[in-house]
Parts: C-alpha cells; structure tokens; sequence
C-alpha cells in the first residue's frame, strides 16, 4: 500500500524569493502530484493602469516585475505606437536594443547565480553575481538607475547615448567578455553541476510545444522560437544574431542555452552600438485615436505580451498583460513529477519564474445582487441554491 | 527590567542576523538585497548575515506593498520574530504603498500593518525605488546606531 505525504514550501521560504505556495504530494522521495497557490502578489496592475494616462504607463508596467523592467514597458510602447500608427525613429530603435540586450544579460547571470544557490554550490552564485555588477554599473551609466531603466517611451527612448556612454557599455562588454567564458566552460566541465543536473526535470519537444513553453524554456527542449526572430521589433532585423538551442530540455541545458544567450546578447549589443544611426530619438505622438493595439517582446524569459484598448481618451479603457511565467509554469506537471524532492527545488527554479509578472485575478460579478467576487464557497452555495430550485420546480 | 531590555538592545546591535520577507514586491528590491551578499558590497563581513527563518532574526527586511493574501501572514512572521527587532521598510511600496497605492489588493502600507498587532514596534524607512544596495546599508546602520 502507498502513503502519500504532503509537503508544503511556502509562502514564505527561504529558498523563495517570492511568495508562492508549492503543495508536493510525495510517496516516499518520489513527487506524484503537486498544486501551486498564487495571488501573495496580486497588485491589480492592470486595474491602475486604465487610470494613468498614456504617457504615465510605461513608468507603472516596469515595476510589473523589477528584473523585465525594460520589456513590459517596450511591450506596452509597441503597443500603443501600434494603436496610434507612430513612426520610431532608427536611432531610439537601436537604443532600446541595446537596453534591453542589456537586461537579457544581467537577468540571465542573475539566474546562473540562484541557480548554483538553489543546488547549494554557492560559488557560482558568488561569481555569477560578482560579474552581473559590471552590466548593472553600464546600465546605470546609460539609464540612471541600476533596475528600473525608465528609458522607453512611446514614440522612442529618453536618453540619448553620448560617446562616454557607448564607451562604457563597451568596456563593460570588454569587462565580462572572459568571466562569461569562463562561466560557460565551468558550466560544461564541471562535473558537479553536471552530475547534479543532467537528466533532471526533463521537458521533452513535444511537450514544451504541447504546454506552449516559451523563451529559454521552450529552447532548452529544441524548440527554435524566439520573438526577436520570428516577428522582429526594434533593431533586431539589421543585426546578425542567431537563436540558441540546445536538444535534452534537462535542468542542465536550460542553464547552458542561457550562457549561450549571454554571448549573442553580447554580439548584438556590439553591434548595434556600431551601426546606431544619428538622428533624433523621439517622434510626436499627438494623441491616441479609439483602436486597438498589440505589442510582443522577448523577455529574458519569453515572450512577454501586451495588449491595449483605447476609446480616444486619455487612458487606455483595457491593459492586458501576459508574462511568460503564465506559459511555464504547466510544464511543472510533466518535469516534477516522478522526481525526487530534492531535484524538485532546481526544478522549479529552471523555467526562472516570475510570480509577480503572473498574478491575476478573475472577478465574478452576479448581476442581480451586485457582489463582485465568488471564492469556492460561493460557488458551491450558489449551485446547491440552483439545485433547490430546480427541484422544487419538477 | 530596564537594565534586561538596554542589554537586549545592546545585544542587537552587533551583527544584526536579517530576514527577508517579500510582502508582494516587484522583486527589484529583492534582487538588491541579494545583491548586499554578493562580492561588491558583502555585508557578512561587518556581520550582517541572511537568516532562514524569523526566530533567528534581528531585523526584518520588509519589501513591497502589503496585499491582502500577504497582511495576515507578514503580522504573523514579526509575531515570530524573536523581540526586540526592528522592521526595515525597503522601498518607496513598503513605506507607503507606492506607485500601486490606489490598487484594490493593497492592505496598507507595512508600518500600518505591524502597528495593528504591536503599536510600539521600531521601524526603519529607507525610501527609493529600489533603493540603492548603499542606501540600504547606510539606513539599517543609521536606525542600529540610534539604538
């Protein structure tokens, strides 16, 4: 007879960052279920937003999550410029490349670093860290600040490089140029990361393509899907670049395709400040006309989706957003299960969730009685209620 | 008793062992309190160490707006929390809610929070959004020196 044993991590843990709720159904080592519980971080986002004006948004969408803090807000731009036909100047095109090829690489190293934390090889974490300083100090130097760049806007970017700028992002690329390498290296030949990774939470093709997965997940797994390619925006169909894959979808290529990322990320960057046209970086956006209007950009997670309705006022009348998060976390079902617990935690740490991105929350308004919100509850009343009636009528 | 509580305090001061706790943040600040650990700016060499749980803890690190599904749970840890201990609000959303303050999920911002269950709890504020991994240190020397 089995005995199965629940394992509860979180909401507060102190392998989390965040608040979320793991509920792992164990028979002995071996996870045969599980259940995620979200909404810790539920800020109603998408509520604030159709209460800003057009022009206040961008500001509010990169606190959607501190680290694709220059994604959503390039998302939700593309969006709106979609919706009011505004043409982007060349050279803000190339400036937000070059921002947000910059954030993929300080996201990635980000990950590499929890990652090691995650198996307790806390070396990685110290030197994976220690070399995302150099990107965050560029970063700084070209945005103002070290997370929340505020450099996107719609009809272009705000800041302009100058020489110093281009400079220092160049020699901050000079300055990771051989710790990545050596990153990479260490990735492959390590032997502890190695024997502690491969194999674990395998995420096969054909169910990344089946659980829709996207970004870094889905190309783990061969999956070539990439937004960048496949419906290019900003700079990125006059730069020379490839999409990385890698073919097992185990925990160990999720962290190799994303250092073979960082390298990319690094060529497009030089390249783009290479051939950055002059010019100016804003165009005039005089108003918004009533429309709609879409606007995808690959996240260092995935694609990264916003969607905008406006009825020619001020603010947008609806703002959806979907993170890539929303996509990964089914696939959950298929790598942790049949894995043993301690293989779990890196497990879920590989498709790099962002539950701040993710949390939504549905409303249920009854029309007759005006009440906004029905819980499990509710709605077992409400259906014993209907149950009454019925048979009072038969 | 005086005397047991200033030696309480006095013992808080020295390498103060901190929680991190995520009330719903947009995990910026979460990233530069991780950061605080790192190579750069390593706080574990004046004795700043990151504690698993919040009965090892001196201060409490509190990040983000207060949401509902958090409120409970937030009064909770800092009942668990051994006393005294301070509670750092880090960034613009815990010390007022922020740019998410007229959202329909926001409880209060953090101070209100831990006054409901402990109106004479020692907070710290350090504004930003995030506040800089130096802001952070300067602010919890600051409110340990005021001790």
């Amino acid at each position: 007879m089995t005995h199965k044993t629940l394992i509860p991590i979180g909401p507060y843990h102190p392998l989390q960052e965040e608040a979320e709720f793991f509920q792992l159904y164990v028979e002995g080592e071996t996870v045969v279920d599980m259940d995620l519980r979200l909404s810790y971080n539920h800020r109603g986002i998408e509520g604030i937003s159709e209460t800003l004006t057009w022009d206040q948004v961008p500001y509010l969408v990169e606190r959607v999550c501190g680290i694709c803090s220059a994604s959503h807000p390039l998302a939700y731009v593309q969006a709106v410029e979609e919706l009011a036909g505004v043409e982007v100047p060349e050279r803000a095109l190339y400036l937000r490349t070059v921002v947000n090829e910059l954030e993929r690489i300080h996201s990635h190293l980000l990950w590499f670093g929890l990652a090691g934390h995650f198996i307790g090889y806390n070396t990685v974490f110290m030197w994976a860290w220690r070399y995302r300083e150099p990107v965050l100090d560029a970063l700084e130097i070209v945005t103002g600040s070290r997370v929340n760049y505020a450099n996107h806007t719609v009809g272009g970017a705000r800041r302009d490089l100058d020489e110093e700028m281009v400079r220092a992002i160049r020699k901050c690329l000079d300055e990771i140029d051989k710790p990545v390498d050596m990153l990479t290296t260490t990735a492959l030949e390590d032997p502890i990361l190695a024997l502690r990774l491969k194999g674990v939470g395998v995420l096969t093709e054909e169910d990344a393509r089946r659980f829709s997965a996207l970004g870094p997940t889905a190309r783990a797994s061969n999956v070539p899907i990439d937004v960048r390619r496949d419906d290019p925006y900003a700079a990125y169909d006059r730069i020379e670049w490839e999409v990385q894959t890698t073919p097992n979808g185990d925990v160990f290529d999720k962290v190799v395709v994303r250092l073979l990322e960082l390298r990319e990320s690094m060529k497009i960057i030089r390249q783009a400040l290479d051939d950055m046209p002059g010019g100016p970086i804003q165009a005039d956006v005089k108003e918004v006309p009533a429309g709609e209007g879409i606007g995808h950009v690959e996240a260092p997670r995935g694609e990264t989706f916003h969607y905008v309705r406006s009825n020619g006022g001020p603010c947008p009348e609806r703002h959806k957003i979907r993170a890539p998060t929303y996509n990964n976390i089914p696939t959950y079902k298929v790598t942790c299960i049949g894995q043993s617990v301690a293989d779990v935690t890196i497990t879920l740490a590989a498709i790099d969730p962002c539950y701040s991105c993710t949390e939504r929350m549905a409303v249920v308004r009854d029309a007759s009685s005006g009440k906004y919100l029905m819980n499990f509850a509710d709605l077992v009343r409400l259906s014993q209620r209907k149950t009454e009636e019925l048979r009072k009528k038969c | 008793m005086a005397i047991l509580d200033k030696l309480k305090l006095w013992g808080l001061k020295k390498s103060p062992w901190i929680y991190h706790l995520n009330a719903g943040a947009c995990n910026n600040c979460d990233i530069e309190v991780l950061e605080l650990l790192t190579p750069r700016f390593d706080v574990e060499r004046i004795g700043v160490l990151l504690a698993p749980s919040p009965r090892h803890a001196d201060a409490l690190l509190v990040t983000g707006v207060c949401t509902l599904q958090t409120k409970p749970r937030v009064q909770e840890i800092y009942e668990q929390t051994a006393k005294p201990c301070l509670v750092v609000c880090l960034g613009a959303c815990a010390c007022t809610g922020g740019i998410f303050r007229s959202g329909w999920h926001f409880a209060g911002p953090v101070d209100k929070v831990i006054r409901e269950v402990d109106p004479d709890a020692m907070i710290v504020y350090i504004p930003g959004c995030p506040p800089k991994p130096e802001a952070m240190i300067s602010g919890i020397a600051q409110a340990l020196a005021k001790l």
